[in-house]
């Protein structure tokens, strides 16, 4: 059945801004499908619609035009609440700037979308304890936000995003203000719950350290994909760019 | 340690609706919320407190020249009728009454103002402290909805937290505008305007402050809270202050 194999797929998709009288095309005519249990990577330079593509797949924004389906489902026909399932269930986020809420504490933080999902509080404690012990962090489960390192916050944004079990796990830039290493390791990590936990992991990003892991290569430039590269085909030798800062913007 | 796989969301053409959490859930994140950010709150707080403090001591004084305009007068009606034999002090009060009637009509006309400026300046402050307190959270708020919270959920925890914080602030700051005001006129009267009256004045004063505390704290909260509830969340996670 076709509703195996695509975990998202979008069609002909388009986003405007209205910038004064000037209309942007933040994306335009966007037609992407994303198979099940995939590793896939957005690549393109700032300001490509990496981003506005990323908002528009997790149902964060509304395109102007086309569709995005997620396990088949138009998201366009979902009401406020079938979305909010969606968010809360299907799509675990990960972003660049980690979006943890700093008051909480890492443990506080994992939990909050079991307590959005009506989960009893033991049950959503334990699977905090459970997912920040996953990633690494188990003797950190009491620490806020600002008493952890940007590998430890992302760590924690990561076991955040597979709080209730998602099917797809988005990630904005997630390396995007880490440093070389942990930029490493995060990748790593997404690599591991992806081949372990069979979670689709579709990551909007310019870090070509993301090359390595990823099954396909989407590359966007002006709202548009400009070639969709297998890993298979890349022929980048990757340890050639270590050590060199591959953003740049 | 096992942790289960992404749960079979394959069924096609089925979405299932988010969870309205019931309202004591709401309380109790709502009053986490308040007590995690515990200074925070005292700082919120502290806006609405000092602005209701403030409004109920222009108030309060207004009240005690009334009902000492009242007492006096009644003297001044209760020697006339020969039921009182006024002492010294009665027959200065009353004739400052008739003499100073020009600059007391004046005075009340200068309180009257100070009462509106008060007002407004607790107005104001209030209105700048939660607007601050919902700003800061725009961030917040959008990762919420990212989480799958409902805009209703996030409303209401913003309700909740408005009206208790809105409640309580102005309970207290009526308490200090009063006390203050009502202790100064202790050592200034005496003990005469203590009367029913004053008590009157006191209660219809706790109603009105806690009313206006509550209700600018209600609408400086409440509309922005959702206007941010019903962004994109894109939109929500985007606002820099």
């Amino acid at each position: 059945m076709a509703a195996n194999e695509y975990v998202v797929r979008t069609k002909d998709l388009v986003k405007e801004y209205t910038m004064g009288d000037q209309v942007l095309k933040a994306l335009n005519g966007v037609n992407l499908d994303v198979y099940r249990g995939e590793y896939i990577s957005i690549m393109g330079p700032s300001g490509s619609g990496k981003s506005t593509l990323f908002n528009a797949i997790g149902g964060l924004d509304k395109p102007s035009g086309g569709s995005v389906f997620i396990n088949d489902v138009d998201m366009a026909q979902l009401d406020a609440q079938e979305l909010a399932y969606l968010r809360c269930h299907t799509i675990g986020y990960i972003f660049q700037t980690f979006n943890l809420i700093p008051v909480m504490t890492a443990l506080e933080n994992v939990t909050l979308p079991t307590v959005f999902a009506g989960m009893g509080t033991d049950e959503g404690v334990e699977r905090g304890i459970e997912l920040l012990n996953l990633v690494g962090l188990g003797e950190r489960l009491h620490h806020k936000p600002s008493e952890l390192s940007g590998g430890q916050q992302q760590r924690v944004a990561i076991a955040r995003s597979l709080a209730n079990n998602p099917s797809i796990v988005l990630a904005d830039e997630p390396t995007g203000n880490l440093d070389l290493n942990t930029g490493k390791e995060i990748i790593e990590l997404l690599k591991t719950l992806n081949r372990e936990q069979g979670v689709t992991i579709i990551s909007a990003t310019h870090d070509l350290k993301m090359l390595d892991v990823s099954d396909r290569i989407v590359w966007i430039r002006d709202g548009q994909i400009a070639k969709i590269e297998d890993r298979a085909d890349l022929d980048i030798r990757i340890g050639e760019m270590e050590g060199e800062d591959a953003g740049g913007h | 340690m096992s942790v289960s796989g992404p749960k079979d969301t394959r069924s096609g053409g089925h979405v299932r609706r988010q969870v309205q959490l019931p309202f004591s859930k709401a309380v109790e994140i709502a009053f986490k919320s308040i007590k995690i950010r515990f200074w925070r709150s005292i700082i919120t707080a502290a806006g609405i407190f000092l602005g209701i403090a403030f409004f109920t001591s222009v108030r309060m004084s207004g009240e005690f020249t009334t009902i000492q305009r009242h007492v006096i007068e009644q003297k001044k009606a209760a020697i006339a009728a020969g039921t009182l034999r006024p002492t010294a002090e009665d027959i200065r009060q009353v004739n400052s009454l008739e003499a100073n009637a020009a600059e007391e009509r004046s005075a009340a006309m200068r309180l009257r103002w100070l009462s509106i400026m008060a007002l407004i300046v607790c107005t104001v402050g209030i209105t700048n402290a939660m607007l601050m307190s919902v700003t800061e959270r725009y961030k917040e708020i959008g990762t919420m909805k990212c989480l799958g919270a409902l805009d209703s959920l996030v409303v209401k925890l913003f309700f909740i937290e408005a009206c208790f914080l809105g409640f309580v602030a102005s309970a207290l700051g009526f308490v200090l505008g009063w006390a203050v005001i009502s202790v100064i006129r202790v050592f200034t009267d005496g003990t005469e305007v203590f009367g029913g009256p004053y008590w009157v004045a006191t209660l219809n004063l706790l109603g009105v402050s806690v009313a206006i505390g509550t209700v600018l704290t209600f609408v400086a909260t409440i509309l922005p809270a959702m206007r941010a509830a019903e962004m994109p969340p894109a939109a929500a996670l985007r606002v820099e202050i």
